[in-house]
């Protein structure tokens, strides 16, 4: 982690090329090293935080008139930062007998602070929790004093995680979990809090700023999607090949424990909806023994959506192994014991992220638990099935080369599409959808739970999710498209797709669904945009091969002159 | 003859300190460059805050900190606000 000193030095570079991201920053506590810090970080991830920093122990002001500068300001992100130090004299200076309610009346003011913000700006708001201290008025006893502080600060970081469920676009920072990774001693230096008036200590500071970028970075769509695993003395002790199945080291006898235990915390992972593949210079026969063989094993083959065990190069067995995903290098995140193996893929593959490892395995999942490496900024049910996926789809990728004519293999499959609009089941889905697609998106606009569930009661709007299987498998709800209801013409607000059905025939399936939609609604023309970013070129001519034509950057098609476009799925409303 | 050896030791006891506070005063020019990100400061006893832009409020506390850790030392709350110019910085971290 770089210094803070470090991350001031990155001020004075040229941000000019980077994509911009307003944040206002409001604390109880003086905010300018946070300003600094989170600017310059912001730089080393490749964004240009534009910081507006309220004024000093301004919140309430700032936040609950709606004329101020803040909202003049139009941040997308609004940090608020209050501390334990002034919480807890504000509960020493409150009355006695509201002490038992004042976790209450917090929650009740912060959850005030949300909807004035979110009311008057389109806006997500990061609110640190927090660090979570014993000011030894009751001792351990506090546990059972409800009027306690202690009782009270704990209750407010319990029901703050309540807020968050309650209100979409609140996030907590969890600042009470960096605390104690650090200890009271190293995240607070009394003397500069006294003199300065900061309550963050120089050495804690870049892992907050980190952790808030973190977020953002994920709210943004950029995140982890894929761990690649290495093997030998990365997910057992020894090497299987020389040592053998019943020599390596996994299990309860010394350092195997390490091993299990990062086996048990990637397993969760895998649970979550991180994709896991394998990595490794060794046959493949014996690379999958211990995980076919070996009772200590946590993780099994069906964990892994891509096994790749040979002698040739990391490097490019990552390039394969990111053919088979369709998903971004940069969306990847690889683990290995061996230095050279490391470097080697840092360096010719720059945009996979390879942390460094200690030497000494029991550490392993330590270091990566502080890295942290899979911020997310949303989750369904739907998530821990996405190995299976993967995996139907290297089935698919197997199938399709057996076939000579594209038009049998797409036959063949038998796909079914269920087309429906947006309703509680599938709000949450579209919304990552519409948070993680990058590739194929047309216009890239991010739409919130809560954004798209106003969608879906909108008169103005015409909601569409699809969903696709086959004969190897459900691939679920892959695509989405919001159409909006213009004075002469049907608006394709978003239109976006999951890489993994690229090639299917989708796309003429959803433009016949539009077309459909917009005969129905009584439309004569159907207009669609491309709006370009660094990572959807794969769209650039989308609409121009679909028969759309050009006018002024906007694309027009003529919905009587349509001729239904060819393609191998039965629909399904 | 007494009075004479002990003006001699009193005068090496002001040469070692003298020695001792450039060394010092040798470091800390080096933090100052590296957290004010200027190659070319150059710090004498004398230097005030206000002689160098670089030297704020909010850089003070940077330079605590570095120099805190540097000499493996912490300073009070009292000390830092105290200091005039570098040589009483280099007094404190003496004193330690």
């Amino acid at each position: 982690m770089k210094s803070f000193n470090e991350l001031k030095k990155n001020l004075k570079k040229d941000f000019s090329s980077f994509k911009k991201i307003k944040i206002a920053i409001v604390g109880d506590s003086s905010t300018q090293f946070l300003t600094q810090g989170l600017r310059g970080y912001s730089y080393e991830e490749g964004y240009d935080f534009e910081i507006y920093e309220a004024d000093f122990d301004q919140i309430e002001g700032q936040i609950l008139d709606t004329s101020s500068s803040l909202y003049e300001f139009k941040p997308e992100f609004v940090i608020i930062f209050q501390s334990t130090q002034k919480l807890i004299k504000k509960f020493y200076k409150s009355d006695k007998s509201i002490a038992i309610a004042f976790a209450e009346n917090h929650i009740k003011t912060v959850e005030n602070f949300y909807f004035t913000l979110t009311n008057n700006l389109k806006t997500k708001i990061i609110y640190f929790n927090f660090s979570e201290i014993n000011d030894n008025v009751f001792g351990n006893f506090s546990t059972k004093v409800e009027q306690s502080f202690t009782y009270q600060l704990r209750k407010i970081n319990f029901e703050l995680m309540n807020l968050s469920i309650r209100n979409k676009n609140f996030f907590i920072l969890d600042y009470s979990a960096i605390s104690s990774m650090f200890g009271k001693q190293r995240s607070f230096d009394s003397k500069i809090y006294y003199i300065t008036d900061m309550v963050l200590s120089l050495e804690v500071l870049p892992w907050v700023i980190k952790n808030i970028t973190d977020i953002i970075s994920a709210i943004s769509g950029k995140f982890k999607k894929c761990l690649i695993l290495d093997l030998d003395n990365t997910m057992w002790g020894g090497i299987i090949g020389d040592d053998g199945i019943e020599n390596i080291q996994i299990g309860n006898l010394g350092i195997g424990k390490a091993f299990t235990e990062l086996q048990l915390w990637i397993k969760q992972l895998k649970e979550r909806g991180i994709i896991l593949a394998v990595c490794s210079k060794n046959n493949e026969s014996t690379a999958k023994e211990p995980f076919e063989k070996h009772p200590d094993m946590v993780l099994s083959l069906n964990d892994i959506a891509v096994f790749v065990a040979n002698w040739g190069n990391k490097a490019d067995n990552i390039r394969y192994i990111q053919s088979i995903l369709n998903i971004g290098f940069d969306s990847m995140v690889f683990l290995d014991d061996n230095p050279f193996e490391r470097n080697m893929v840092r360096t010719h593959i720059p945009e996979v992220l390879v942390p460094e490892l200690p030497e000494d395995p029991s550490s392993y999942l330590e270091h990566l638990l502080e890295l942290n490496l899979f911020e997310t900024a949303s989750f369904s049910e739907e998530d821990g099935n996405r190995t299976k996926q993967y995996q139907e789809e290297a089935g698919r990728v197997v199938a399709q080369r057996s076939f000579t004519n594209e038009d049998d293999f797409l036959t063949d499959l038998n796909m079914v599409s269920e087309i429906k609009g947006f309703n509680k089941f599938n709000v949450p889905r579209v919304a990552q959808l519409s948070q993680r697609s990058n590739q194929f998106n047309l216009r890239t606009v991010r739409y919130t739970e809560d954004d798209i569930e106003k969608i879906s009661f909108s008169k103005d709007h015409e909601p569409l999710s699809f969903t696709l299987k086959d004969k190897f498998g459900d691939n679920g709800l892959i695509s989405v498209v919001i159409l909006l209801k213009q004075k002469d013409t049907m608006f394709i607000d978003t239109w976006l797709m999951s890489c993994r059905v690229l090639k299917r025939g989708m796309e003429n399936f959803t433009l016949n669904t539009i077309v459909k939609i917009a005969k129905e609604n009584g439309f004569n023309t159907i207009c669609g945009e491309y709006i370009p970013t660094s990572k959807n070129t794969m769209v650039q001519d989308h609409y121009a091969k679909l028969g759309f034509v050009e006018e002024n950057n906007k694309w027009y098609l003529n919905v009587f002159s349509y001729q239904e476009k060819k393609c191998f799925i039965t629909a399904n409303y | 003859m007494f009075l004479a050896i002990r003006k001699k030791n009193v005068l090496s006891q002001l040469i070692i300190n003298k020695m001792e506070r450039n060394q010092i005063l040798n470091e800390i020019n080096e933090i100052f460059k590296d957290v004010l990100d200027n190659d070319e400061i150059l710090i004498n006893e004398t230097t005030k805050a206000s002689d160098i832009d670089e030297w704020d409020s909010l850089s003070h506390i940077q330079l605590v900190v570095a120099i805190e850790k540097q000499f493996k030392i912490k300073f009070s709350s009292s000390e830092i606000r105290e200091w005039k110019d570098v040589g009483e910085m280099i007094t404190s971290i003496q004193s330690k």
